[in-house]
């Protein structure tokens, strides 16, 4: 898993609630047996048409789609099937972030074993950020902190939380694989105690 | 954070203390046992890959149950033997599972198996899903086994790969909320009439961050199979855990299951089993009463399981911007009679209403009926037990008569992975579990019902519900 500290970049908004995991990726392209690939597949029926051609004017058919780190998407963002495929074809896409008011559970586990971070921000900010498509902002995990620029030129800077175990290992990058083997001990004295 | 000894506790509360193999601290969550880990084709190659890479064996094959359901064909083998898998990749992934059991040493419910079925249909079946449990399944809705008073829940394949090398998870517990639901059930309301109505009154994101304890009298009347699909569609309402408390109805579906304790071992295990229930003055961290007797036969309209209406209502307004878009994605306009709509499509089956009764149900249902000429009908049995069982029964025989087509168990067309499809703007009654967007194929339209309602409408030819049949002619 790739470490992530500090995202820059322009944001994505979709500002649509309730994306659910067959919008984020349907369920026909989860039959490989990897995970190579999967962005490709990304919003596969938003982007392409029943025919299978690219619908030109669809925002993420826009260049911009790949150079914005930021996804924003609208509350209750994930929700739906368990599919691990779901923040892989984000991560594939392009995204390191996923900003929402609500992030369903286990899209947000599955988000932080994998290497894209999910921030959940305060339902007036995140309306004031829904309005900001396209303009660059910075996430900061390290201080828990979303910054914006403001109209006046200022920064404004909006904090958020996160499950302290998920951001030290998204910071650092590691594998939460290894604490569960660290416990294999304890594991094993529990299964002895039965 | 955790009651003290003495205090009432919850079967949440209960189930997860007992399976705590390390506690929860500010800086870590805690480390969870889990004694069954359901596997199918579609999320476990990547976890077993983690296996090998790490050179480490499965910790325990006993506690680890394989089947094949999501990417299987629904059709038989041709008379070459060859099975009709929808791509070369589906089948692939088959062989997958198939070879990562033998290696692993792994049970699997494989074609020629007698139980094989939907994760969530079979588990139960076998009696591997048992109160007490901690279960979980590279599946959403692995919260169907809460019903028998088991925590279970839902991960992603990084975490299927956690449970096969440590048959352990890390988690952060979840918050609680009891769901009481007073009453009785009107005649011909099932189980997926109330949780639509739960799914309606919580919202598709109500329940995000809790576990749900259902009960109250309308949930104790409930038999298992109706437990299990109240527990399933749980997640359509964000929560990943919905359970009941086991009683006299959890040890009378699991006397006699092949993988139940027996004789005195399952007397002794029952007796222990009683002991899960909440304790009285158990703590939630959020409660909520409804009244059971109010609810009617239901039906969506939208394209989150929470937008629904009782049969014979009209498509109300919608109250935002994505329940519009969602109209506007069914054709559906507000004051609109559901009535109106033709449709194209019924699929009876998946691990929601997969089960004998709910065959049943559409059996007394097209009994001398006939699907309506422009519907495609398809049943498909959610195991090979309930198919052994409804063939028994002759339930196959009316389905078929009645001119719907009768397929081998697997997920099918609840989420069009296998070959089964609704084509883009076609119009589905389905008995499964989400009417998201092209949840069924690209552009299909998707109205979630119960059985009952699903075959009335095969049987009609547009959005009706049982009460719409025309009386039978001959002796009933």
């Amino acid at each position: 898993m790739q470490a992530i500290s500090q995202v820059t970049g322009p944001i994505l908004v979709l500002e649509q609630e309730n994306i659910d995991t067959d919008q984020i990726i349907p369920a026909r392209f989860l039959t490989s047996t990897s995970f190579a690939g999967i962005g490709e597949h990304a919003f596969a029926d938003w982007r392409f048409d029943t025919n299978g051609d690219a619908i030109a004017d669809h925002v993420l058919n826009q260049s911009r789609a790949r150079r914005s780190p930021i996804l924003v998407a609208g509350h209750n963002f994930g929700c739906g099937s368990s599919r691990e495929h779901a923040p892989r074809a984000l991560l594939g896409f392009g995204f390191r972030v996923v900003i929402s008011s609500q992030i369903a559970d286990i899209f947000r586990n599955n988000s932080q074993n994998v290497g894209l971070l999910p921030v959940v921000l305060d339902k007036d900010q995140f309306a004031s950020l829904l309005q900001m498509d396209g303009q660059e902002i910075t996430v900061d995990l390290e201080q828990c902190r979303v910054l914006v620029s403001a109209a006046d030129g200022g920064e404004q800077s909006w904090p958020f939380t996160i499950d302290p175990f998920a951001r030290h290992c998204l910071l650092r990058g590691l594998d939460r694989f290894e604490f569960l083997v660290q416990a294999n001990d304890a594991i094993t004295a529990y299964e002895e105690g039965r | 954070m955790s009651a003290p000894e003495s205090s009432p506790k919850s079967l949440f509360d209960k189930l997860w203390n007992a399976h705590l193999v390390q506690a929860q601290t500010e800086a870590t969550p805690a480390i969870i046992y889990i004694d069954l880990h359901l596997v199918h084709e579609v999320t476990s190659p990547q976890g077993f890959d983690l296996l090998r890479e790490k050179g480490i064996p499965v910790r325990r094959p006993d506690l680890t149950l394989a089947t094949l359901d999501h990417s299987t064909p629904t059709l038989p083998a041709g008379a070459d033997g060859i099975r009709p898998y929808y791509t070369e990749q589906a089948r692939h992934q088959v062989h997958t599972l198939r070879d990562n059991c033998r290696e692993f040493g792994i049970e699997l419910h494989d074609w020629d198996s007698p139980s094989r079925g939907i994760v969530h249909v079979m588990g139960p079946e076998l009696g591997a899903t048992r109160p007490g449990m901690t279960i979980v399944c590279g599946d959403s809705h692995t919260s169907t086994h809460g019903a028998f008073g088991a925590l279970a829940f839902g991960i992603g394949t990084t975490e299927v790969g956690h449970v096969l090398a440590t048959q352990c998870l890390l988690q952060t517990k979840p918050k609680s909320m009891r769901i009481n639901v007073a009453g009785k059930l009107a005649g011909g309301v099932t189980a997926k009439d109330l949780a639509l109505n739960i799914i309606h009154y919580l919202g598709m994101n109500g329940g995000t961050g809790y576990v749900i304890e259902y009960a109250g009298e309308a949930v104790r009347n409930l038999d298992m199979e109706s437990r299990m699909t109240l527990c399933n569609l749980t997640i359509e309402a964000g929560a990943r855990a919905g359970m009941i408390a086991p009683d006299a109805t959890t040890i009378e579906y699991l006397r006699g299951r092949p993988k139940a304790p027996k004789d005195a071992a399952f007397e002794t295990a029952a007796e222990s089993w009683l002991q899960l229930a909440s304790d009285p003055g158990a703590e939630f961290d959020h409660e909520i009463n409804l009244d059971g007797s109010a609810i009617r036969p239901t039906i969506t309209y939208g394209t989150d399981p929470g937008m629904s209406v009782a049969i014979g209502e009209p498509v109300p307004p919608a109250a935002n911007e994505s329940q519009a878009k969602a109209l506007k994605y069914m054709g559906f306009s507000a004051g609109q009679s559901l009535g109106e709509r033709k449709v194209d499509v019924v699929f009876i089956g998946s691990c929601t209403n997969g089960r004998i009764s709910d065959l049943r149900a559409v059996a007394k249902v097209l009994h001398g009926r006939h699907v309506a000429g422009h519907v495609r009908m398809l049943v498909v049995p959610g195991s090979e037990d309930v198919r052994k069982q409804a063939e028994d029964e002759g339930l196959h025989e009316t389905i078929i008569k009645a001119g719907a087509e009768w397929r081998l168990p697997g997920c099918s067309m609840c989420l069009a992975m296998n070959g089964d499809i609704v084509a883009p703007g076609e119009t589905a009654v389905s008995t499964s579990n989400r009417n998201f967007e092209g949840r069924q194929g690209s552009g299909s339209r998707t109205l979630l019902a119960s059985p009952e309602t699903a075959a009335a409408c095969a049987v009609i030819g547009h959005v009706a519900g049982v009460s719409e049949l025309q009386p039978l002619q001959e002796s009933r």
